[in-house]
């Protein structure tokens, strides 16, 4: 019975590597419905802060924020980059970062220089293997993302945008289109105009306590802040569904490997059987 | 039937509360606000504390303790956008420069500043929700 004991071995050791896979499976399974469901909690305070930042930069105030004003020319560029911690997630780092790298290609093909801000480990040692100028870095976010953890890289890039250091700012990140399918996207954040902006009701101007210029300021800034905070839970939401489905065909892939190695298993056993018969037969008949 | 405004609170990451209601108190940048419906157009921002809302046909008042934020006044509608954090401009900084640090990874020691406003801030935030537990003692 030769190699029988080896690919018994090698069954077992399969299996345990499905039964990994198989818990991996589950585990993000739950939390994906877990960052589904944060996606839709962040919601009505994305959709009303729009709202009010629609009539502000509508009303007739006589303050315009840095935010909203287009500059004639962009040199530079600030590119947020969010990626997850943990990988085994498919190929989702893998798109989301050919993305950014495409873009700043782009970028600086027309001369524009760059400046990363990355939101988890796996954008992060890609950025620094790749010689990128990373200005701020943020890792270890945990499967509940907070907005605390946020503000600080988020703030290093608010902050040169409002020091003129760069004049555009992007984010790239994982939409969530559904459990099958994820998309890279980049979106343009600063300054803020089209959609994200939106147009509001009726035209009036508030009573704004103690001025203007310190609500916008501090209403702006929560803005970017939860169109950031928005990506962060759609990339989540995305990196847990994809890990699912990468789990599930690994799996899936276990139990076909699984299935040949049997059959070769039963194959040589069937074949020692066979030889012993023909064996004792053979032996019987040369003692009759 | 007395008049009603509808009240949202939400912050980033959920939505804290949402209903009908008679009158709100909200602690404001510049001291207490009270709010009846049919308000004139309003923004402010608002200090850590307890916000409190009559509710509509109770006669009981909601204490809602929020960290700061922002407090929008509509003829029909209140918005509280609250903060999930306590912030501050001293604060914000301080992990501006943490994460400008770890980007850097340099290895200056400058805990010490960063400290004291963070005190100061949790301070505040103690103070505050003090007031809202005596508020709430008072009460019952």
């Amino acid at each position: 019975m030769a190699g029988s004991k080896e690919i018994r071995t090698k069954i077992k050791s399969v299996e345990n590597t499905r039964k990994i896979t198989k818990a991996m499976e589950m585990v993000a399974a739950s939390k994906m419905r877990k960052a589904q469901e944060r996606m839709r909690q962040a919601r009505p305070y994305a959709e009303k802060i729009r709202n009010v930042a629609a009539h502000l930069s509508y009303a007739k105030s006589e303050y315009k924020h840095p935010f909203l004003v287009k500059k004639d020319q962009v040199k530079n560029i600030g590119l947020i980059v969010v990626t997850s911690d943990k990988g085994l997630c498919g190929g989702l780092n893998t798109n989301v970062l050919r993305m950014s790298v495409n873009q700043m290609k782009q970028w600086e093909s027309q001369g524009k220089k760059i400046q990363v801000s990355a939101l988890g480990n796996k954008g992060f040692g890609f950025m620094t293997r790749i010689n990128a100028n990373v200005k701020s870095h943020i890792t270890g976010l945990g499967d509940t993302p907070h907005v605390e953890k946020l503000i600080g890289a988020i703030k290093v890039m608010l902050d040169a945008y409002i020091n003129h250091e760069i004049d555009q700012l992007f984010i790239c990140y994982t939409k969530f289109i559904n459990t099958m399918k994820q998309e890279p996207v980049v979106d343009q954040l600063l300054p803020l105009a089209g959609e994200k902006i939106g147009s509001p009701e009726g035209p009036w101007d508030y009573i704004y306590e103690p001025d203007a210029q310190m609500v916008i300021d501090q209403l702006l800034t929560r803005y970017i802040e939860s169109l950031i905070y928005h990506g962060v839970t759609e990339n989540m939401a995305s990196e847990q569904s994809a890990r699912m489905v990468a789990m599930k065909s690994a799996s899936d892939n276990a139990k076909n490997v699984i299935d040949e190695l049997k059959l070769i298993y039963n194959k040589a056993r069937q074949a020692a059987i066979t030889k012993e018969i023909s064996e004792i037969v053979g032996g019987a008949a040369a003692v009759a | 039937m007395v008049a009603t405004v509808h009240i949202d609170v939400v912050s980033a990451e959920e939505s804290i509360f949402s209903g009908e209601a008679e009158f709100v108190v909200a602690p404001a940048q510049m001291g207490e606000v009270g709010i009846y419906p049919r308000h004139a157009p309003m923004i402010t921002s608002i200090k850590p504390g307890a916000l409190r809302i009559k509710l509509a046909d109770k006669n009981e008042e909601q204490l809602i303790y929020i960290s700061g934020g922002i407090l929008e006044v509509q003829p029909g509608i209140i918005t509280v956008l609250a903060d999930t954090a306590i912030r501050g401009h001293d604060l914000d900084e301080a992990q501006a420069n943490a994460a400008k640090k770890a980007a850097e990874e340099a290895m200056k020691n400058r805990a010490s500043d960063v400290d004291y406003a963070k005190a100061q801030a949790e301070f505040v935030e103690a103070i505050a929700q003090i007031q809202a537990i005596e508020k709430l003692r008072k009460k019952h």
